[in-house]
């Protein structure tokens, strides 16, 4: 059985690699450079944002900050219904898909995709189809470490 | 039978042929030998499900239209889609009327309903059979994958699903390609769990039926005018000529896949086509009528088909794959 299980083992590795040849190779390179310079570029819209909201128009700055990202969201919203974000997403990969830009594009994509099955069972149920996994493991995430943050408080502190 | 491969009666026969297709498609390569395109990915209905389904019955139309047959005269529609349930072909033959069996083969179902219709025709079972696939971008990407405008980056490995239909009517004739032979197809699997990732998935499974049907009927690569594989694209195509050159099998220039027949080089496809309408808009749009007007003599079609669910693959399992052969010749 086991003998059996490491040929098979054996033989999948062997596919790979003759697979491997004829694969295109990811563009790592190209694409780091693309994720923070589209990155950095939506990151400078947001401070402009910001900046615009906070100074200029003397917004507190938790209230500038939420209208920022606000703004921003609705931006991507309508790139994502207009047809063009996808586009955007395929050639900037990353650098559309860690800003906020990706998240809401994750909930308008899922909302527009699923419309034809009615507001309660399409939209309703499936909008957080994808973005849900990211809050689920946000806020355990969050919540594992502030515990750290609180224990390691305790134990220097007490 | 000998080994995996059938072999039907020299008046078992392919009447007529249609192929449709959406925007890209009509775009592409294979735009100008489409009996009918739509310019819009919705095909003027409210879902793309029902889009597809309409351009499956506008295959199907077209091509008992093309027959010169009626309705009656037809025994039974096979039609298989990549819809949970089949519900593309199931709804289709609801308006259709015609005695309805649907078929699951994946991507390998065009040649799967061809084989079936070919051996109840070849049985005496019916005198003539019709045959139909389809896929549709929008409605495939939206089960197996992402909401189609989900931003996230796709590898270079990934494919893009054909939006079209094809359909042909098999039956006793004396005249028009002759269906020969079909080789039936084993699932396998040889350790790919990549769903952006097809063409290695299923090559194994195309390279396996294509030796079997060389062995099977003595025939050699040199024997046809043309093999085509279904959608194995610019990834999985090379991988299944390199196994093949492995084996013994110099494949030639006439060894093609129709993934890289259908779009322009310029139109972003990732890889090539794939999808049931792949192998079906390319074979029934444009071979078939090349083999009955002669300027192909033999050809040996190899659908494949990916045999996966979005449920398989996120409980990590491979991908097995499947393909089936079935030749058409003008004697």
């Amino acid at each position: 059985m086991t003998t059996q299980h490491a040929k098979q083992v054996q033989q999948e590795q062997a596919y790979d690699q003759l697979a491997q040849k004829h694969r295109p190779k990811p563009k790592v390179l190209a694409n780091c450079l693309k994720a923070f310079f589209v990155g950095g570029f939506i990151c400078i819209i947001g401070e402009a944002l910001n900046m615009l909201y906070g100074k200029g128009f003397g917004y507190p700055k938790d209230v500038a900050s939420s209208m920022t990202v606000a703004t921003i969201v609705i931006i991507t919203c309508l790139l994502t219904g207009f047809g063009v974000y996808d586009n955007i997403g395929q050639w900037a990969g990353a650098g559309t898909a860690v800003p906020v830009t990706g998240f809401a594009n994750s909930i308008a994509s899922a909302a527009l995709e699923h419309k034809s099955e009615g507001f309660v069972l399409g939209v309703g149920g499936n909008m957080f189809k994808l973005a849900g996994s990211v809050i689920v493991w946000g806020v355990f995430s969050a919540f594992v470490v502030s515990l750290i943050r609180t224990l390691v408080i305790m134990s220097i502190g007490g | 039978m000998i080994g995996r491969t059938w072999e039907f009666g020299p008046d078992t026969r392919v009447l007529a042929s249609a192929a449709v297709g959406g925007p890209m498609e009509s775009e592409g390569i294979i735009g100008k030998h489409l009996d009918h395109t739509f310019d819009d990915l919705y095909a003027g209905e409210d879902t793309w499900e029902k889009a597809e389904r309409k351009m499956l019955s506008t295959a199907v139309d077209t091509a008992i239209q093309k027959s010169g047959k009626q309705q009656a005269d037809i025994g039974v529609y096979l039609a298989g889609d990549l819809l949970n349930q089949n519900i593309t072909a199931s709804f289709s033959a609801q308006k259709l009327g015609i005695p309805f069996m649907g078929i699951y083969g994946a991507c390998s179902s065009s040649m799967l309903s061809m084989t079936i219709g070919a051996s109840f025709v070849n049985a005496g079972y019916t005198q003539y059979a019709i045959v139909g696939v389809s896929s549709h971008n929008c409605t495939a990407e939206k089960q197996y994958r992402y909401p189609t405008e989900y931003g996230g980056q796709k590898p270079d490995t990934a494919q893009w699903t054909v939006t079209g239909a094809g359909a042909a009517v098999v039956g006793k004739a004396n005249t028009g390609p002759r269906v020969r032979y079909a080789t039936i197809g084993k699932v396998m699997e040889r350790g790919v769990k990549n769903p952006f990732d097809m063409g290695s998935a299923m090559a194994p499974a195309a390279v396996d039926t294509i030796i079997s049907h060389f062995q099977d009927t003595g025939r050699k690569p040199a024997d046809y005018d043309l093999i085509v594989t279904g959608d194995l694209a610019s990834v999985g195509h090379p991988i299944a000529r390199e196994l093949l050159f492995q084996a013994g099998y110099d494949m030639g220039e006439q060894f093609s896949d129709c993934g890289l027949m259908i779009y322009n080089p310029d139109q972003e496809t990732f890889a090539g086509g794939s999808g049931c309408a792949s192998s079906a808009v390319v074979t029934y749009g444009k071979l078939m009528q090349e083999v009955a007007k002669g300027k192909l003599k033999r050809i040996l079609v190899v659908a494949t088909g990916a045999l996966l669910s979005p449920v398989s693959y996120q409980q990590g399992e491979n991908i097995p794959c499947i393909a089936h052969a079935v030749s058409f010749e003008n004697d």
